[in-house]
C-alpha cells in the first residue's frame, strides 16, 4: 500500500491517508479482506504520529470502508462494493467539479466542455496512450 | 500521578535587560507529541533550560513529573532524555566512553537497545567523538537521550543543521517513542513541516510568549484563508470579525480568518460580500501571520 503525504498544502495529514485509503479501495487496488499495515508500522513509514493513523483508520471504520478484526488487525471491509462506487462517483464528482469551475472561468460553455471531454476520449482510444490516471 | 508531564505556569524570566520569558504557562499531557515552535532567539531553548533544571524559575513555577527540576534534578533528570542541537558531548571521548560515561547515571540504561542504536545507526564505538562528522555526533547524541527508555523525550531544535537522512532517523525516533504508551516527546523545530508530521499539539513562542497553544487538529479547523468579494472597491479592507490578517485591493480582499464557517457567512452577509473562495492554511502560513500579528 502506497500513500503519499504531503505537508504545507494545509490538508491535515488524516484527511490525506483516508481519501488515498478510500481511492485504493475505489479502485481496486486494494481489495476487500487485504489487511492494512498496523498502525506502528505506517507512521513508522511515513513518519507521522501513530494518533494520526489511528484517527484515519477510526474514521474509514466508522465511514465502513475498513473492519476491525478480533486479531486486532485492520482490513478492508468485505461489503466494499455499493460503498466503493458511491465513493467513486464522490472522487469524480470533485474532478468534474474542478473541471467545471475552470472552463466557466475561462469562458467556456458547458456543451464545448462535454465535446471536449468526448474528443479527449476517442483521440485516447486512437493512439492508445490512454494511461490510467489518478491524483 | 498528573496527567500532565510538565506544567509551566506564568514563567518569567530575564537575562539582564533582555526579557527572555514572559508569563509563559505551558501544560504537557502525558503521552503524544508536542511541537515547539517560534524563531530563532523566541525563547525556546530558555523554556526548554527551565524544564530541565538549568534555569531557575524568576516568576512563576515549572513542575516536571510533578518535581522542582532545580531542586530534585535526580528524579527528573533520570527520566528525560535529552538532545540539543549543539550535541556538546566531549571531543576526547570514544564513542564507546561517553556511552559508559553516560550509562552511570542512568539506572534504566537498557544496554541491549544501546547496543541496537548503535548497529542501527552504524556508529563505530572505537571512534573519537572529534573525528565524527556532524551527522555521526548527532546520531550518537540521539542514542544518549534513547539509550534509558526516558519517560519525556526532550528535542531542541534536534535536526537543525542535519541532512535529510539523518533528520529521518531522528523523526522515526520521536514515532517509535511515541508509539510506546504513555511515553511524552516535547520538541522544538522552526521546520514546520516536522512539527506538523509529528505534533498533537502545537505552541507557538513568540519573544518570549505563547501566542498560541492548541492541539493541531483545532488549529488547522479554525484558521482558514478566505475571499471576500464586494460589491464596490474598497480603499483598505473592511473590517471582518475573527479576521487576523488581509490583505487585497479593489473588490477582492483575502482574509486569514479564525473561528467557524457559520460565523463568517454571517460576518460575510453584513459586509454584504460575496466569499468567493475558501480553503485551507499551511501551519507556516498560521506561524507567520501570528508572529507578523504581534
Amino acid at each position: 500500500m502506497q500513500i503519499h503525504i504531503q505537508t504545507q498544502g494545509g490538508v491535515p495529514i488524516y484527511v490525506q491517508v483516508m481519501q488515498q485509503i478510500k481511492y485504493l479501495v475505489a479502485s481496486g487496488r486494494l481489495q476487500p479482506g487485504d489487511e492494512l499495515p498496523s498502525i506502528r508500522t505506517l507512521a513508522e513509514q511515513l513518519i507521522v504520529n501513530p494518533n494520526t493513523i489511528a484517527r484515519a483508520y477510526r474514521e474509514l471504520e466508522s465511514a465502513g470502508v475498513v473492519e476491525k478484526r478480533r486479531t486486532a488487525g485492520t482490513y478492508v471491509a468485505e461489503t466494499g462494493s455499493p460503498l466503493a462506487r458511491k465513493e467513486r462517483l464522490k472522487l469524480l464528482n470533485q474532478r468534474i467539479d474542478q473541471l467545471l469551475v475552470e472552463a466557466f472561468q475561462m469562458g467556456f460553455e458547458l456543451d464545448e466542455v462535454l465535446k471536449l471531454v468526448q474528443q479527449s476520449q476517442l483521440n485516447s482510444q486512437q493512439t492508445k496512450k490512454g494511461q490510467p490516471r489518478h491524483e | 500521578m498528573s496527567d500532565h508531564v510538565i506544567d509551566i505556569e506564568h514563567l518569567s524570566r530575564s537575562f539582564g535587560k533582555t526579557q527572555a520569558l514572559q508569563d509563559v504557562s505551558l501544560r504537557v499531557p502525558r503521552g503524544g507529541v508536542y511541537g515547539l515552535i517560534g524563531s530563532n532567539g523566541a525563547g525556546k531553548t530558555t523554556l526548554i533550560k527551565h524544564i530541565l533544571g538549568s534555569h531557575y524559575a524568576q516568576g512563576g513555577s515549572v513542575s516536571v513529573f510533578g518535581l522542582d527540576p532545580v531542586t530534585d534534578p535526580v528524579g527528573v533528570l533520570g527520566r528525560i532524555g535529552y538532545m540539543s542541537e549543539d550535541r556538546d558531548i566531549p571531543a576526547w571521548m570514544r564513542v564507546q566512553e561517553i556511552i559508559g560515561f553516560t550509562r552511570s547515571f542512568y539506572p534504566a540504561w537498557d544496554t541491549g537497545y544501546a547496543a541496537e542504536l548503535l548497529e542501527l545507526f552504524e556508529l563505530d564505538p572505537k571512534q573519537k567523538i572529534q573525528c565524527l562528522s556532524r551527522g555521526q555526533a548527532a546520531r550518537v547524541c540521539l542514542l544518549l537521550a534513547l539509550s534509558h527508555r526516558p519517560e519525556l523525550l526532550v528535542l531542541d531544535e534536534p535536526s537543525s543543521g542535519l541532512d535529510p537522512v539523518i533528520r529521518r532517523d531522528i523523526l522515526t525516533a520521536i514515532v517509535k517513542t511515541t508509539s510506546d504508551d504513555g511515553r511524552t516527546v516535547l520538541f522544538s523545530s522552526h521546520l514546520l513541516d516536522e512539527v506538523e508530521r509529528l505534533a498533537d499539539r502545537v505552541a507557538i513562542l513568540h519573544e518570549g510568549r505563547i501566542l498560541l497553544d492548541q492541539p493541531l487538529e483545532t488549529i488547522f479547523e479554525s484558521f482558514h484563508r478566505v475571499t471576500l468579494h464586494f460589491e464596490d472597491a474598497q480603499l483598505e479592507a473592511p473590517g471582518l470579525e475573527g479576521a487576523i490578517q488581509s490583505q487585497g485591493n479593489g473588490r477582492d480582499w483575502t482574509y486569514v480568518y479564525c473561528g467557524e464557517k457559520e460565523q463568517l457567512t454571517q460576518a460575510a452577509k453584513g459586509l454584504r460580500a460575496q466569499i468567493v473562495a475558501q480553503g485551507p492554511l499551511s501551519l507556516d502560513d498560521i506561524f507567520v501571520c501570528h508572529v507578523q500579528r504581534s
